[in-house]
């Protein structure tokens, strides 16, 4: 700085504006590689999720000329000839393309038992010469099949055949819109019931490691430095251990004949082995025991810091230790209370790979119903739609608790 | 015995004693399961469970016969060679891509420096389910589904988060006049960056690699998705063998995987001890 | 840190040395498998010299789809059921398979009237087995059920029951243990009041049931005690008792049979090499060694070559106490179905 405080000489302005703009290039070039990495191998596919949760064009590509054809019509009755001969026609293509299943796929999903009718019509169309469809197209398509003339029929086609849709976001909440555009309850309530669930259970198993993790990590910050670093060995063993062999532990632990049923029938305390595996119990457990480090981690390194003669101050002025650790303690290991409790149920609310191998039929939660429209059914925007309501629930987790225990945590500090 | 201050009460006592005990039964249960499987992959019958001759500790029944399946068998040998590929080639993108971008982010002049960082982190919070579904809707337009490539990838974007905190917390304790010295001395910010940077740094980007190697070498979701059957990893071929045929194997695979991470974990508890000596002679 | 660096890459490069395989087969693995293996797998492996990749899945049509729409084929032949067959081909997952380049049986009957007639009905696919889903029972404490009904009565049987988590095959013997005549139980599936039937009768074993994933866990959750009785495929249970003398009885009754082809991948660039391990997996001798795991081959002249010890095993030979298994009700109904079977397990 060569120029005094209260007066700055606009070259020397120029020179360190200069200077800090090349600094400030300088750093984010440095950036610039792993955000161009990052965008691709991350940003671009959950876009792509996004995205996908309302496109759905396939049915669009296949029969365009039908559902422009279906513009005109007005919903009440069966549509007229041209768009059943229309239709006719895409039918035939479409069979010798092999591409009718897909549009029976789609249809099958707006409308349940449709799949059998594409397919079976596009079957008796796939022969017949086109000079006959285009003379006799409305009556071969009703001849195969006279759901052809439901209009309920061409509701769903026509909305199947919508390139940017809400369904997927509406089934994903349980609704549907009905034919009439109102929105209504669909026949089967699946979502919003396991949206809750993963959320309770989320809850508990943060709960459960507050309950394990809170005593673990006190006991550790008040131990000598050698005897903290013996145990922290124990916390760090299992959480640097795979994954999935601390899943197969538990499968060992908990299976019928396993090692509980085992001991506990050894020393009498049931004659029939528990059912223990394959339910929410053994999801909670196992989830709990691979989460607890992730709990104890942040309070063990919060409460370190803590100065003990608040707490041996109060207690040898007559506190009692619970009434001393609830006012002093407790306020100041908050930080890593909540950081660890964050951090447990974020990771809880998305999980997939224990609930899969160990929660059989009552410890399912909404990854693992994303994961069976992936994988299973097939319904890929649906799933994407699913994914997606996650992905906001995790962000707006993030952030209130961010906001929250952040905000508490200025005022108590 | 320990000494007690002489103002403990009874209530004192007990909170000491009771805190011990609980305290112990949450380490018990946080190591029991792990500490049981290591036995039963000895057991040398297809079993997961403790035959009678083993609580007897008849030698008989303990072999090493699935230890030798595991030799014995193309796919986990396959696996084993997939999981060692990927994780080295995922952790060394991830780790040269994330300490460049470490160095940038702890320099104070870094612009939307919480924003960037926001982004650069988030694969962690983001649950594996999301990620393999759009990565899946996305690597296939480029025909990455299915390849060494794209699965490299993947789990290279899920290495980054931990090679930025890991190297980050080392170069807050890094004194940035030393670069500002090497480039006022007239060098390249690259040469600095190779011949003072980085040898600074050095616990924390090996750190950070080893977390990198780990994501990938555990990781399994994405690989579900993203894989085909020649790039079967290590988990992967766990999970198949959980859901379907259950069998000791998976149980002497488990056990060389604790050994493996206790190895790693006492190798980053040497790195952090040498690098809590660097930052403080620095 | 460069040397590192380097040396890192160079083990990364090395330690990759992927063996490229010339052919992947993909099936339901286990006993089935392994009875694959051994029968068509590995003689083909040593008349050829071709590398096999074999692979297991769990059924369904998603993998393949995913790999067609991802225009990434990892699969070239694949085992698929019946069942998934008539969507995977009209959906375009599936080659075209020339039915008239597949061998002579053994004993010089042409293909055509060789193999079984459900076995080339599909344009897509080459009969390989007739199976069966039966339910199995551990004798160790008594004979167990015998019917279907028996099955669904947890006052006189008590115990967990194994049943496979999808609606296919439950549903159908709810209905029948229900009292439904078998010709009938798709008709009455097909309508609001048989479905919300089916379930009712599902909610009063409910409680009982123990959920599985994969057809090869049947036999380990009625051996190891998970269940006193199990759906199953006949052939897993087969195996079972042959093989490790396990104490299961097998019950025809009401049983749902199948046939399973082996398909092409769509678009594969291995596709001659695919069909030539069709043709060599379908001739009599490969056919008739899935006896091993009481499979009933899908030619006469495999058929032929069955000692009448090992028939009786067959669901060949109880077809009239079976109900054939329906592939169009299940390409019609498998999703809206499978998202009610979800809905009432939640409940």
């Amino acid at each position: 700085m060569t120029t005094a405080p209260h007066r700055l000489d606009p070259a020397d302005a120029r020179n360190a504006a200069r200077e800090v703009r090349k600094r400030r290039l300088q750093a984010f070039l440095f950036v610039v590689p792993l955000l161009i990495f990052i965008v691709f191998a991350f940003v671009a596919p959950i876009t792509t999720m996004l995205f996908r949760s309302v496109h759905n064009p396939t049915v669009a590509n296949l029969v365009p000329d039908t559902l422009a054809a279906l513009d005109d019509w007005s919903g009440e009755t069966t549509p007229d000839e041209t768009v059943l001969i229309q239709f006719a026609s895409d039918m035939k293509r479409m069979a010798n393309d092999r591409t009718s299943g897909q549009l029976a796929d789609e249809i099958n999903r707006a409308l349940p038992g449709m799949s059998s009718v594409v397919k079976s019509t596009a079957r008796s169309l796939r022969r017949v010469e086109d000079t006959e469809i285009a003379a006799n197209g409305a009556s071969l398509l009703l001849e195969a099949n006279d759901r052809w003339a439901d209009p309920a029929t061409w509701h769903a086609l026509r909305s199947a055949g919508q390139v940017y849709s809400s369904s997927y976001y509406l089934t994903s909440v349980d609704l549907e819109r009905k034919a009439d555009g109102s929105i209504a309850q669909r026949d089967t309530q699946i979502y919003v019931k396991l949206y809750i669930k993963t959320l309770r259970m989320a809850l508990i198993i943060t709960v459960l490691t507050i309950v394990l993790g809170y005593p673990l990590a006190f006991f550790m910050a008040q131990a000598s430095d050698g005897l903290a670093n013996f145990l922290m060995v124990f916390v760090l063993l299992p959480f640097w251990t795979s994954l999935l062999v601390r899943t197969t532990a538990w499968i060992a632990l908990l299976q019928t004949n396993g090692v509980v049923n085992s001991t506990l029938m050894a020393i009498g305390v049931i004659d029939q082995p528990l059912e223990l595996l394959y339910t929410e119990f053994s999801t909670i457990i196992a989830m709990t025991h691979i989460l607890l480090p992730f709990m104890v981690l942040p309070l063990y390194a919060v409460m370190r810091g803590i100065d003990q003669s608040f707490m041996r101050a109060a207690i040898s002025m007559g506190s009692r230790p619970l009434g001393a650790w609830y006012r002093i303690f407790l306020p100041m290991s908050l930080p890593g209370l909540s950081a660890g409790a964050l951090l447990v149920f974020i990771i809880s609310v998305g999980y997939y790979i224990t609930p899969a191998l160990v929660g059989g039929t009552d410890g399912q939660m909404i990854s693992n119903i994303i994961a069976f429209h992936m994988q299973q059914s097939n319904n890929w925007e649906l799933a994407a739609a699913l994914g997606s309501l996650l992905l906001v629930l995790i962000l707006l987790l993030y952030w209130l608790f961010d906001r929250l225990v952040g905000a508490d945590n200025i005022k108590l500090g | 015995m320990k000494r007690f201050p002489e103002y403990y009460s009874f209530w004192h006592y007990s909170g000491h004693y009771a805190l011990r005990v609980v305290a112990f039964l949450v380490l018990v249960f946080l190591m029991l399961p792990i500490l049981v499987i290591m036995p039963l992959s000895f057991n040398s019958e297809p079993f997961f469970t403790f035959t009678e001759g083993m609580l007897s500790l008849d030698p008989d029944a303990y072999s090493l016969r699935w230890y030798q399946e595991i030799l014995d068998d193309q796919k986990w040998q396959l696996a084993i060679r997939n999981s060692f590929a990927v994780g080295i080639a995922a952790a060394l993108i991830a780790t040269t891509l994330g300490t460049l971008a470490a160095v940038g982010l702890s320099s104070p002049w870094m612009p939307y420096k919480r924003l960037i960082t926001a982004l650069l982190l988030s694969p962690m919070i983001v649950p594996l389910i999301i990620i393999a579904a759009g990565m899946f809707f996305f690597y296939t337009r480029f025909n990455l589904v299915g390849t060494f490539t794209g699965l490299i990838i993947a789990h290279a974007a899920l290495g980054v988060p931990f090679v930025i905190i890991t190297v980050t917390a080392t170069l807050s304790g890094f004194d940035r006049s030393l670069f500002s010295a090497g480039l006022s001395l007239g060098a390249q910010p690259v040469k600095v960056f190779w011949d003072i940077v980085i040898p600074l740094i050095r616990p924390g980007v090996i750190a950070g690699g080893l977390f990198a190697f780990v994501t990938s070498f555990d990781e399994v979701v994405l690989v579900l998705f993203l894989a085909g059957p020649e790039q079967r990893t290590i988990p992967r071929q766990m999970f198949s063998g959980l859901r379907e045929q259950i069998n000791p194997t998976i149980l002497a695979v488990a056990t060389l995987l604790v050994v493996l991470s206790a190895t790693l974990l006492f190798t980053l508890e040497a790195l952090r001890r040498r690098s809590a000596r660097l930052s403080g002679s620095a | 840190m460069k040397k590192h660096l380097t040396l890192l890459a160079t083990l990364a490069l090395t330690a990759s040395p992927v063996v490229a395989q010339d052919l992947t087969v993909t099936s339901f693995g286990g006993a089935y498998g392994a009875a694959q293996k051994e029968h068509m797998i590995d003689p083909f492996v040593a008349e050829t010299g071709t590398n096999i990749l074999f692979e297991d899945y769990g059924g369904g049509i998603a993998e393949m789809k995913a790999q067609v729409e991802a225009g990434n084929i990892q699969w070239d032949v694949v085992d698929i059921e019946v069942i998934d067959l008539e969507r995977a081909c009209a959906e375009g997952y599936l080659e075209v398979i020339d039915q008239s380049t597949l061998p002579d049986g053994d004993d010089g009957t042409p293909a055509a009237d060789d193999f079984i007639e459900d076995a080339l009905a599909n344009e897509c696919g080459v009969g390989n087995i007739v199976w069966s889903v039966v339910f199995a029972v551990n004798t160790e404490n008594g004979p167990g059920p015998q019917t279907i009904a028996e099955f669904f009565d947890t006052e006189a049987f008590p115990g967990k029951r194994g049943l496979r988590k999808r609606p296919q095959v439950n549903m159908e013997w709810a209905l029948i243990a229900d009292g439904v005549a078998r010709e009938d139980v798709y008709d009455l599936l097909s309508t609001e009041e048989g479905q919300a039937r089916a379930f009712e009768k599902l909610d009063t074993i409910k409680e009982d049931i123990v959920w599985y994933d994969s057809w090869s866990q049947a036999p380990v959750l009625l051996n190891d005690g998970g269940a006193q009785m199990v759906q199953s495929a006949n052939g897993r249970i087969f195996a079972a008792i042959q093989d490790d003398g396990a104490p299961f009885s097998i019950v025809w009754d009401s049983h749902v049979y199948d046939l399973d082809v082996w398909a092409i991948m769509k678009g594969t660039p291995n596709k001659d090499k695919a069909m030539e391990f069709i043709q060599f997996a379908t001739r009599t001798v490969p056919l008739s060694g899935m006896q091993d795991v009481a499979y009933g081959p899908t030619r006469r002249s495999a058929q032929a070559l069955l000692p009448e010890s090992v028939k009786q095993d067959l669901p060949t030979a109880h077809l009239e106490e079976g109900l054939k298994a329906d592939g169009i009700f299940w390409a019609d109904f498998g999703e809206s179905l499978g998202e009610k079977f979800n809905e009432w397990l939640l409940q």
